[in-house]
This record gives structure tokens, sequence and C-alpha cells, in this order.
């Protein structure tokens, strides 16, 4: 389990990085905290005849609220960047993003993997994907044609694959807005695991009640998916468990070694019920 | 300088600060921080279990956190500092090992380790978790130690050993904290 | 002992002596060795399950960049290695296990060719240069399609893909006893294809010693002296001109205690190339390429009167062995065994079993910790629980009914035990939980509608297997006896040599606590010495948790042999007899005049430098030898295992509440050290009950290369072990002690089968199978699901 050769560059800035790109093509691939990246490289199941490191790329790693109230984090900020972030930086209302940190792998990935590499990479459960669908994010590419900001719901386009060009890096993302009342949750085996199905809610909460809410799912398809038809229960003021069981039904999930469609709806229907709940209590 | 590759690929010159002290490497880019630290540099308490970053074999401090070096080429390494097993205790004479720090203490007092293989990995993550959290409950260590693998102890040893050594370096602070105040 | 010691060293919890090199970086593991112009091997490795090759081209790999060589079956010409039982043909096939595969492979990962390069980084690319191509044949990868009349053969010679056929036990009339028992229940009971994963993988270096004319192999096994003989007969060398050095070994479980291919062809390619080779095997190759273990099924019933007693037991046993026979054991271990140790704890006053051994195309097995104990001990414990459920009994009731208490008792297996604790270890288990509090925790919950249950295991386990008990196997090869030398220094200091090797089970520590114990001295004065075939004429290694209960003996017996030849010198300076003399902290002293003594220095002095002083009839030196066996049939370690599970229905995840040991394993030479193996076996248990499995799709394809797919679980996963021990001393060794190496991972999965079962129990289903994943739970807590296999 040794990785294939290929040439290492250290990228100096970002135009630097997406030049380089550019000319390597895609014979290249871009390593950041590289924990999916080299233990797929140690398989030889990628094997990029180059490597165009940006962990040197000190600007893009940050975090904090912007005056217009959304939250900005670098592409290179480290999970555990975000787990450990003090209350001021991480701003009110975006506590769900602190506490997902929980469900990434264990302590030793966090420390090097990052909120870039984990969407540019798209594992269909991953954590920030799940996130920045639920929270409608938006994720800012830089590529030689300059800078575009890509909303989450199209960002995603199938396993592993995303709307990013092999000349772009992803350089931040933002969440507009707090969302004092979501939560994610999720199932795995054995703690730190992939998840077999991951559940996110953000419910829009007034005065106590529930005035409607975001239902996202992970686990279920290629990529994360929005569920529409539970989103229109709770803004119709049906009960979490009602939401729950749209969302069932709503999905075709596969079935595979981690579970089958059965299993995973079930799944589903305890843990939108569960992501609810914890969202109310917050 | 070390040169030990013999790979037919593009070599560089890498600078590696391990344990304090400064290396020059030539390596060529596909070479993992642990074949490096290992083979390389000769620090051969760090091991290697599985080379997909799940076991925790392999886990140094990476500018003072745990992180896998299985999951990083050495060459990413450069101007972090690294520290392996072998920074943990005095250094010692050639015939033996120094004198052993609490959290290795802690280690044999609890039968925290049976084969050894997977120990440095354990107390790399200890040591890196706990300096960053002093306060950690057994709870949050035993959250911590699911990081990594071990087949020999079932665990249970490994958390004790870890909250003994949180325990009593928090009692060790309160009672230099006490004498500071007293003075 | 001549002389009772205050500060006796057996049976405290000694700080291990390994901890302080292993706890700072200074162990030293196989991969650690680097020796000069050293080589790296890798293997290509088969594809396909079943298939005939018709082509191997290595061209393009030798023309790969830092690629020195790389050689097929036909370059090395190696002889093969075939594992014997003296048992006819009706009993068992024996099947040739090549070094490299020639003509034929028989699971994905098979070795084919072994490429050596300067780096590990340029083997593998060597590896991707390799054209292999095969004719494919239809894979064997089930029990039911093994066993078919017109099944495809995995092994030509072995008909319905059976290598062994035993029936030992058929009790007369059984069938009448069924026929007229007022109770009998069945069961079909499955355990999955686990991997014993030490988590240092398998890995040797390979070095011909010129000066020597000897063939230095470091190589991680439980078994140095067999690797040594393998080797020899492969490599068409005298066993003198091979030595096995183990070094450091990151555990072993058994998968180490056979002799590996690889480890053989990494010696054939240092001598072919004169210069040392290195191979270590990486994780994707030990998951599916190495050795598995404990796939079993069990189809069994057992008859019981109104009362609960146990009438008769039947039962067959069908073990799916994989590809190979593995050597010395053969793919008899797991048959043999179960048959012969089933009936376990009870009084069984009928028995009868057919037990089999079949090969598919899947990689070969390895005796896994615990062997066939953990399967046929879920297989019986089921047993006893359904029986309890049929006769309204308490199942703890029902089991104290049952289990022996006379000792010494010969079952129907012709098995003598020695004296255990299984009625006190069963009560005090069940009084444990009782004043845990679980029983009423139990009863509210399940009025909440929470699903908690409480489960048990009762059983034993031979650990003090000698060459009598290994005999009745009939293997070719035949274990039992092991080996100690004891020697002192000029210095006082003492050496103690085993044919044992320590791997994790802490022996530098226990085996010194024996010498230490046995010559008066304190423990720094000892050092073990073990794993190297040079240094000791032969042993049998350490599994099947011989060690201490026979290893431990021989050095407790060769260290009273020593310490009568330092009394024998003594005496002679005093001119009185031995007898009137004794040991005491590191001197001789009188025991007429205890303030008298001659220090061992002193002692040690004479016997090497001025042995002129010596009376003719002792030797100059310090040194003594002793062979320890056990020649009745072993002693038998017990343990009773509780544990409370509670299963979630949201997820069918099963959380362990809690669990508790109480174990029996004769003397603890170190108390610490035994919880050590009680905690870590348990946790294995735990592991094949609830996570682990490696499953073959109709291709023969392993589903897990990764850790990803192999669900080794954490500390997350793995509940706090409480442990009560109980002390029944062996009469038949050296220590009093029996053996503990493998009793948690023995009755672990029943104990956990049997809680979640309990937990189920209103529901009406049954599990019988592991393991236990959460959507099997799941599935049982809804029976309306349709059945869906994913």
């Amino acid at each position: 389990m040794k990785p294939a050769p290929f040439r290492y560059h250290r990228a100096r800035d970002v135009e630097g990085a997406t030049a380089l790109l550019a000319e390597l093509s895609d014979e290249a691939k871009v390593i950041a905290g590289g924990q999916s990246l080299v233990a797929m490289m140690n398989f030889r199941l990628a094997r990029p005849g180059h490597l165009v490191d940006i962990t040197g790329l000190r600007e893009l790693d940050h975090l904090g609220v912007g005056a217009d109230g959304g939250l900005r984090i670098g592409a290179l900020t480290t999970h555990h960047t975000v787990e450990t972030a003090p209350a001021d930086r991480l701003g009110a209302g975006f506590g769900v993003i602190r506490d997902a940190m929980r469900w990434i792998g264990h302590l030793p990935i966090r420390t090097r993997g990052t909120v870039g590499g984990s969407l540019a990479h798209a594992d269909a459960t991953a954590e920030w994907c799940l996130l920045a669908l639920l929270l409608d994010a938006e994720l800012v590419a830089h590529g030689p044609r300059g800078r575009r900001h890509i909303p989450a719901g199209e960002f995603f386009f199938g396993y592993y694959t995303t709307a990013l060009d092999p000349d772009e890096i992803l350089v931040e993302i933002v969440f507009p807005r707090p969302a004092p009342h979501a939560a994610l949750t999720e199932f795995a085996e054995r703690r730190g695991d992939f998840a077999i199905v991951s559940a996110a809610v953000d419910l829009a909460v007034d005065g106590g009640d529930i005035h409607g809410g975001r239902v996202a799912l992970g686990g279920v398809d290629a990529m994360p998916v929005r569920v529409p038809a539970a989103e229109a229960v709770l803004a119709d003021g049906g009960s979490f468990r009602d939401c729950a069981e749209v969302a069932a039904s709503a999905v075709d999930p596969p079935s595979d070694g981690g579970g089958s469609a059965d299993y995973r709806k079930h799944l589903i229907r305890n843990l939108i019920e569960r992501a609810c709940e914890e969202a109310m209590s917050r | 300088m070390n040169d030990t590759t013999g790979l037919g690929d593009d070599v560089q010159l890498i600078t590696l600060d391990v344990n304090g002290t400064s290396h020059e490497v030539i390596t060529a880019p596909r070479r993992t921080l642990v074949d490096v630290l290992r083979h390389d540099l000769g620090l051969t308490g760090t091991h290697v279990g599985c080379e997909h970053g799940i076991c925790g074999a392999c886990t140094v401090l990476v500018d003072g956190l745990p992180a896998r070096a299985c999951l990083m080429f050495a060459a990413q390494a450069e101007g972090a500092r690294i520290a392996t097993v072998e920074s943990l205790a005095d250094s010692g004479t050639g015939t033996g090992t120094g004198e052993l720090s609490d959290l290795q203490r802690a280690f044999t007092a609890h039968h925290g380790l049976q084969c050894g293989f997977c120990t440095p990995g354990f107390l790399m993550l200890a040591q890196g978790f706990l300096a960053e959290r002093p306060e950690a409950t057994k709870e949050d260590i035993r959250e911590v130690v699911a990081a990594n693998l071990c087949r020999c102890t079932g665990y249970q040893t490994i958390v004790e050993a870890i909250d003994a050594c949180a325990t009593a370096r928090r009692s060790q602070r309160a009672a230099g904290a006490e004498e500071d105040s007293c003075n | 002992m001549t002389s009772a010691k205050d500060d006796q060293l057996v049976g405290r919890s000694v700080a291990r002596r390994e901890d302080p090199r292993l706890l700072s970086g200074r162990g030293r593991f196989v991969d650690d060795i680097e020796l000069p112009g050293m080589l790296h091997a890798q293997f290509v490795r088969s594809t396909v399950a079943h298939g005939t090759i018709t082509e191997i081209d290595l061209t393009r790999v030798r023309q790969v960049p830092g690629v020195v060589a790389a050689f097929t079956a036909a370059d090395l010409e190696l002889g093969d290695i075939t594992a014997q039982l003296g048992r006819p043909l009706s009993e068992f096939v024996p099947t040739a296990m090549p070094v490299l595969a020639r003509d034929r492979v028989r699971y994905v990962g098979e070795p084919v060719a072994v490429v050596i390069a300067r780096d590990p980084y340029l083997a593998e690319d060597g590896l991707e240069a390799a054209k292999v191509t095969y004719a494919p044949l239809p894979p064997v990868t089930r029990e039911e399609q093994a066993l078919a009349p017109d099944a495809p053969r995995v092994h030509a010679e072995a008909a319905r893909n059976t290598l062994v056929d035993v029936s030992l036990f058929a009790t007369e009339g059984i069938d009448e006893i069924f026929d007229q028992a007022p109770c009998v229940v069945n069961i079909d009971v499955r355990t999955g294809r686990q991997n014993a994963l030490p988590l240092e993988t398998r890995g040797a270096v390979a070095q011909w010693d010129a000066r020597e004319d000897q063939l230095v192999l470091h190589t991680c096994t439980q078994t140095p002296h067999q690797v040594r003989t393998v080797a020899a007969r492969c490599l068409r060398l005298d066993e003198r001109a091979v030595r096995v050095i183990v070094p450091d070994m990151g555990g072993g479980f058994g998968l180490k205690c056979v002799v590996g291919r690889e480890e053989i062809a990494t010696a054939a390619a240092a001598l072919r190339l004169g210069r040392p080779v290195k191979w270590i095997e990486d994780r994707k190759d030990a998951l599916s390429a190495s050795f598995l273990a404990r796939e079993q099924h069990y189809t069994a019933r057992a008859a019981f009167d109104a009362d609960g007693r146990i009438l008769g037991l039947d039962a067959d046993v069908v073990c799916d062995m994989g590809a190979y026979s593995c050597y010395p054991f053969t793919a008899g271990i797991e048959p043999l065994m179960a048959s012969a140790e089933m009936p376990g704890v009870y009084k069984v006053p009928a028995y009868r079993v057919r037990g089999r051994a079949i090969t598919t195309n899947k990689a070969p097995t390895a005796p896994y910790r615990g062997v066939s104990r953990p399967s046929y001990v879920m297989a019986v414990e089921r047993l006893m629980e359904r029986a309890a459920r049929e006769l309204r009994l308490d199942p703890v009731e029902l089991r104290r009914r049952n289990v022996i208490t006379d000792f010494p008792y010969t079952g129907v297996n012709n098995i003598t035990y020695d004296p255990g604790s299984y009625l006190e270890s069963l009560n005090l288990c069940e009084r444990a939980l009782r004043e845990a509090g679980w029983y009423e925790r139990q009863a509210s919950a399940r009025a909440e509608g929470r699903h908690i249950g409480i489960g048990y295991s009762c059983f034993s386990e031979r650990t003090g297997y000698g060459s009598a008990a290994f005999a009745q196997r009939k293997m070719e090869v035949v274990p039992g006896f092991d080996l100690a030398e004891v020697r002192m220094d000029t210095s006082g200091a003492v050496t103690a040599t085993t044919g044992t090797i320590s791997h994790g089970q802490s022996h530098e520590t226990t085996m010194a606590q024996i010498v230490a114990d046995a010559l008066h001295l304190d423990i720094p004065k000892v050092k073990l010495h073990q794993g190297d075939t040079d240094r000791i004429t032969y042993g049998w290694g350490t599994f099947a948790s011989r060690s201490i209960a026979i290893g431990g003996s021989a050095v407790r017996l060769a260290a009273g042999k020593l310490g009568e030849k330092l009394r024998a010198i003594a005496a002679a300076e005093w001119d009185i007899p031995p007898e009137d003399t004794e040991l005491d902290r590191g001197r001789v002293r009188r025991r007429d005049d205890p303030d008298v003594a001659l220090s061992y220095e002193y002692l040690a002095d004479i016997a090497y430098l001025k042995s002129h002083l010596l009376p003719k009839d002792i030797d100059p030196g310090l040194t003594a030898t002793a062979v320890f066996d056990v020649h009745n049939d072993g002693t038998f370690s017990n343990a009773t295992h509780g544990v409370v599970v509670e299963l979630h229905e949201g997820t069918g995840q099963v959380e362990i509440l809690a669990y508790f040991c109480v174990e029996d394993c004769g003397v603890a030479v170190n108390p610490q050290v035994v919880e050590g193996q009680c905690r870590g076996g348990i946790a294995q248990g735990v592991s094949g009950a609830l996570f682990e499995q490696i499953t073959y799709d109709d291709q023969g394809e392993p589903s897990a290369t990764s850790f990803m797919d192999y669900k080794v679980p954490t500390a997350h996963e793995i509940p706090e072990v409480v442990i009560h021990h109980l002390e029944t001393p062996c009469a038949f060794t050296a220590t009093g002690a029996k053996g503990a190496g493998e009793g948690g991972t023995i009755g672990a999965p029943a104990a956990v089968l049997n809680a979640v079962n309990d937990a189920l129990r209103p529901t009406g289903v049954e599990l019988d199978a592991t393991p236990i994943t959460p959507e099997t739970v799941h599935r049982a807590l809804t029976p309306s699901t349709p059945e869906q296999t994913p």
C-alpha cells in the first residue's frame, strides 16, 4: 500500500496554484489535508501525476462572521479549528456547524482534514456537504478565469463529482445566515465511520412555533439531497414524526453492503425525528 | 543528510523538524511521513498498522496536534514541528531508557499495553489531546481513544491510564497553584 | 521450594518488564530491522478465486526501475507445505499448499509470484507490471454448494470438498434417548468468517549468514521451531542451517501460529539473491490474503428430562477452512476440537457428533484465539437457553442442574476434567448481576417498552494440551511438551530460555516471577530469552494458552534444578548434606544456622572460575534444563460470562450496558496480566459477536480489504468488564497455573447472543448467527419488515 510516483508542487498563492492546475490539466490533483486523498493513493485507487499542495496558503485558513452576518470559512480551515472555534468567532446561531464536527472521523483526522477538501471530495455522506446543502451555503471557487460563487444546491453532481473545474480550487464557504434551530445527526455501526445515513434539519422557529424548515439527508443518494416533501410537512405544521415518515417514503436509498434500502428508510425515520428534536431544543 | 531512497522518482531535499532536531532528507515526494520517520530517520517507535488512516498506530504530533503519519507525505511536513514517541521519555543512556514520562508510567501502572504495537500511537494521541484539553473527563478520553485501534487490551486500561494521568496532572497543578498563592 | 519466601512474586501484579522499551519506542519489531543491502519483497496475487494459471509473464516487471528480481514457483523450485493427520483417507484428505501457486489458484489473494525491489514502493510498482492469465474455474464459496455431490472441486483429491469427516462419538441408543425425551431442542448456529487481526501484520527478514552457513530468518511467528522445520524442508536445507528469530511481535492470536507461505518465499529469495530480503505484509493483504478464521456451522439438538437435566447431545459440525490445510495443525483442528470438547462444562450422558472440514475458494484459515470453542460454546449455550424457555426454567438454574461438580470427572467424550469452579463461577456471576440491580432494571425497562436482555455463557477451556492430548487428534506433528534452560553467570544474574514466545502475554514478566521465586531472587536479576531457535533445542511456541501452564512449568523445574545445584555447591563448602541448606534471597544458607550463608556470586565464582574446588560429582557451570509435558487429558480453565445489552429500536444497535466475567485459571501468576488477557479476549469475542466479518460473493471476491469494511470496534463500542477471580490450582502443572489466553474470546459471543435473544424475547424472534448486525436486530424488532438482503 505505497502510492504510485507523482511530482509534488507547493503552491505559493492561489493564482499560482490555479495557473499550475491549468497547465497540468487533469494530470494534477490539489492536496490540502489529504485525509481522503492520501488513503486512496496508498491503495493506488487514485494516482495523480502531480500533486499541488495548497496547505501553505494561510490566507485560506480563516473563520469569522462577516458584516452581512454570514459565516465565512476559508477552505483550508481544519475541522478541528471549527470544532474548537471560540463563540465570538463562530458567531451566534452557527452552533450546528461546530457540533457536526464530532461526527467527522476522529480527532487525528480532524486536525488535518479541511473544510474545502471535504467539500471538493464530495463524499455522499460527508458532513460538510450536508451542512452546505442544508444551510444554503455558497461555495467560492477560484480559477484562471477568476472567482465564482456556486450555491451548494448546484455544487454536487454525483459520487465524488462537483461543479469545480479541474483548474479551480475552492477558497471559501459562506453560510449566509445563522441557523439557531438546526441539527445534524447520523448513524454508523462504529464510531468515526462514514454514516450509513445522516440527517440534518434547520427549523424556522418563531416564538416557540415552527413555521417550516429544511430537511437534508446523506447516504441515500450519490450526493446529499434536500427532501421537499418532508419540508412541506414542517411548513404545514406537521409533527416531527410525520416529517420523518414522509422523508422516508420520499427517497429511494440504495441497498448495499452498508445496509438495505429498507433499513436505511428506518434510519431516516429515526434520525430525522431525532434531528428535529435536537434542533428544537437548541 | 540522509540519502536512503533509492527511488527512481524525482527526489527532493526537505528539512524536517522532528523532536526538536532538524533533519535534511533527500526523498521522493511519494514517501509518506511515517516511512521517512521510520526508515530514513531511524525513528522506528512510530508504527505502521493500516496505511489508510484508521488504526492510528502511526499517530504523531504535527505542530502539537495528533495526526496520522500515514496520511501525510513527508514533503508536506516541512515547516511543521513533528513529535514522535521517542520524545516522551528522557533520552536516557545508551543502555537503557531514560526516565519515563507521567503518561508512559500511567500506561504501565494500568497495564494499558500488551504487545505494544499500537502503544506509541495511543501515547501520542493522548499527549496531544491532554495538552489541548487538560480538563478532559473520562468520557471525553474514551471518545478520543476511539480514534485508534488496539487488539490486545479491550481499551479499558488505556482509557484508565490516560484518565489517571490527566487527573494526576490536574491535582499537581492545583497543588502548585495553592503553593503559589501561599507564597 | 525449600523455604517459604514472604515476598513471593507469583500471585502479585508485578509491573511489566516489557513496558519501558515498548513505551519509549525502543521495541524491535520485524519492520524495524534494517540490514545493509536489504531488498524488499511483495507478492503478485491471484485476482480470481478459482482458476488455472495459463501464463505468468514477468518480463515487464523485471524492467520496472528498482526491481531487482521476480520469481515464480517454477523459478524457485520449492517443496510444498503439507500438513498431515494420521487418519485414513475416509477421514482426512491431505492437500499440498505450494509456497507460490503453480498451475492452479484457489482464492483471491493467493501468492503467484514474488517481486524483489530496492524499496517497498518500487516493489509495488513491479506488481502492477505483472501479467498473469487465468482460465477461470467455478468458485466454491458456500457450504451447501461445496457439499453438493456434483460440486466443482477445490482440490481434485477431495470429493465433495471434504478434507475431514470424523464421527468421534456415537453413544449407543442415542436415537431412542431423543425419541423418548420429554424435551428436545434444536439449533442451527453459524459464526461468521473473521480475521484474528494482530495489529502488526505478518512480516519477515531473511538473510544468508555465510560465516555460519545459515539462513537467519527474522519472522513474526508464534511457532519458531515449526517455521524452521518447514523452511528447512521447502528450501532443502538441514534444520541446523536455518535459524528463526522472533523479534518483538505485535500480536498473533493464532494467525501467526501457522507457517505462512510468504515467509518461506522471502527466505528463498534471499538465498537466491545472496542479499537480505524483507517482506512486510500490507493491511490490504493482511485482511484478505492471509489466514482467516471461525466460519463454522452447527446443526445440533439436545434432549432434556422434565427437570432440565441433559439426556443427550447430537451435533453436526461443518467448518469452512478455505483453500488449504494449515501447517502444522491441518484442517482437522476445528472439527476435531469441536467434536472432542463440545460437551464442555455439562454432564452429558449420551453424545453423538460428526465433524467435517470443507475446503472452499476463500483465504485459508488458522486457529484463531479460542479456535472452535467460541463457536461450539455458542451452540451449546443456545441449546441451554432454548431448553430453559421450553421447560419454563430460569436459564441459570437450568445450567446449575447440569454443570459438572464432582472432580475429576470423566465425560462421555472420554476426557477427564481436572477440578474447576464451574458451579461457583456461575453462581458468583449471577449474584454479581443481581447485586448490581440488572434484573430489576431489565424489568422496569421492559415495562417502558425498552429492550434490555441478560445473557450468560458458562464454559471451560482445555489449556494444558500436552503431547498426550494432541496425540488423540492423530496429528503427524504432535505438539505438547516444552523445554527450558536456566543459567546463572558469574555475576549471579540469571537467564531463562524458553521454547514459548510472548507477543503481548507478558512472559518476560511472568516467567521472571516464576524463576525469581524458585531461586529467591529479585526480578531484575532474571532475564527471559525466547524466540530464537539457536538458543533452545526445541519448543512448541505460544498458542492454545499453553505457555504459562507448560512453558512456565518447564522454567519452574529448570530453575528448581539450578537451585539444587547452588545448594549442592554450598553444602560441599560446608561439608553438610544439601538437605540442610536452603535458598534465601540471593544466597544459600544453613538451616541449622541461618546467619551463615554464601551468596550466589560466591557460589558462581566457584562453579565457573574455581571449579577445581568442586567435588567430583558436581559439574562446573551453573546451568539446568528441564522438560515439561502434561501426560493426561490436560487442564481446564473455566469461566462464566454475564452480559446485559440494550437493543435500540431506532437504529438496531446493540449496546452492551454491563459485562461481568468470573474466571478461574488456577494460580494467577500475575493477576493484572490475567485481567488483561480476559479483557482483551472479551473485546475480541464481542468483535466477533457484533461487528467483524469477511463475506465472499459468488465470484469468491472478499468483502473486506480495508478497515472501512472490516469493522474492528473501538473504545466506543467495547464495554468495560468487571472481573472476579476464583482460583482452583492445577494439580498437573509445576506452577498451579492453568492458562488464561483464550477464555475471554470463548465466552463472549455466546453470552452476547443469549443477551440479545433475551432482549428479543417479547418479539418471539431468536437469532442464531454472528455477527449480529444492527440491521439484523432492526429486522427482529420489526417483524413485519420484509426480508431483504443487501
